[in-house]
């Protein structure tokens, strides 16, 4: 419902190195930051750039830098982030970017691989089903990262992402502590080798800028301090 | 530097950081109440000579310090600076026995 009052949205435009381009957008009632930059590319500039699919908060790829903070911009009402009747978007920090609001999220995911972030299955011999109880704290700890949408907005808020280009980032690790705690899984130690030392979980500060900023409420400063536990230990004996 | 030895240095740190926090506790404690009982580094001093306790634990405050700021340093010098490999590990380690030396010369201080 429109009602009269306007936005003005201040949008980046271009790749490293561009400029803000101003917009004036029409308020309305329950918008959110994606609506404001949809309503933008169909009504204003037709040449805008950005990405989303789901709008419902599950694919996790709307994720953009609104007003200095990284957000998924599909579920962010324009009411709780605009600052008076302003509004700035810019594309997620720590990754380049392709154009305008679109980052390239290969590095991201690149990191996900390198921290042997997928599954890996037993041998195929026939085996017994695992029974994995949901009270036992490995379960737990599945639970906890789990729900994660691969959205970014941890890795754009970390400040040692930024100065160490190398270093895997908290949605990687996060994801990687889930198949540490994963019973059925076979792919460890040489996992927790790969998320251990300098550009891993060991460089991590705790000091929760990914929990703060992360949609999905997920702590993965708990699941990098697991990480950090997990490799100490493998380490002292000598499995690392 | 092999993902052992980060996690091993990450320990060591760890570690040490334990023994620190509580050296320092001691350290300050005891000056505090010395200093506030109105002694001179003199009369300080004449309790401290010949004491292998304070000596025993000025050496492990030491090899605290020596083991924990280096690997701070250099962790800290990886993430602001672009300095990495081997340099940077000889380096942190002759600032370590830099540490160490004025360490224990300030032990042995209070010891003889
Ligand atoms: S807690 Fe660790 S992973 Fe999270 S933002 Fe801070 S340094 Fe990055
Ligand atoms: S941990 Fe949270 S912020 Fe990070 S990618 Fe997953 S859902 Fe997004
Ligand atoms: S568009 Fe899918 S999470 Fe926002």
């Amino acid at each position: 419902m429109p009602d009269g009052r306007t936005l003005e949205v201040k949008v980046w435009r271009g790749r490293e190195s561009g400029r803000f381009q101003a917009f004036t957008v029409p308020r309305r009632a329950s918008q959110t930051v994606l609506d404001v930059v949809s309503w933008i590319q169909r009504h204003l500039d037709t040449t805008l750039s950005y990405r989303f699919a789901c709008r419902v908060g599950m694919c996790g790829s709307c994720a953009m830098t609104v007003n200095g903070k990284p957000r998924w911009t599909c579920r962010t009402h324009v009411d709780k982030v605009a600052e008076g009747d302003t509004l700035t978007v810019a594309p997620l920090a720590n990754l380049p970017v392709v154009k305008d609001l679109a980052t390239d999220m290969a590095p991201f995911f690149d990191k996900w691989a390198k921290a042997q972030g997928r599954f890996v299955p037993e041998d195929d011999r026939p085996r017994e089903f695992h029974i994995v109880p949901p009270e036992t704290s490995e379960r737990r700890a599945v639970d906890a990262g789990i729900e994660c949408i691969g959205c970014g907005v941890c890795y754009a808020a970390c400040d040692i992402v930024r100065w160490n280009r190398d270093y895997l980032g908290p949605a990687a690790l996060n994801r990687a502590w889930t198949l540490v705690n994963d019973v059925r899984d076979a792919g460890n130690p040489t996992r927790l080798a790969a998320v251990a030392g300098d550009a891993g979980c060991h460089a991590c500060h705790s000091q929760e800028n990914c929990r703060e900023h992360c949609p999905k409420q997920i702590n993965a400063t708990a699941s990098i301090a697991g990480l950090k536990r997990a490799a100490a230990i493998a380490a002292l004996k000598g499995q690392l | 530097m092999s993902v052992r030895s980060e996690t091993r240095l990450w320990l060591a740190q760890r570690a040490s950081a334990a023994v620190l926090a509580l050296c320092v506790i001691v350290h300050l404690a005891t000056m505090v109440y010395a200093v506030r009982g109105g002694l001179s580094a003199a009369e300080i001093l004449s309790r401290t000579r010949g004491s292998s306790a304070w000596l025993a634990f000025y050496l492990l405050f030491v090899a605290a310090v020596v083991i924990h700021a280096p690997i701070g340093l250099r962790a800290v010098l990886r993430e602001m600076t672009t300095w990495r490999g081997r340099s940077l590990d000889f380096a942190v380690v002759l600032f370590g026995i830099l540490l160490a030396a004025l360490g224990l010369r300030a032990a042995l201080a209070v010891f003889a």
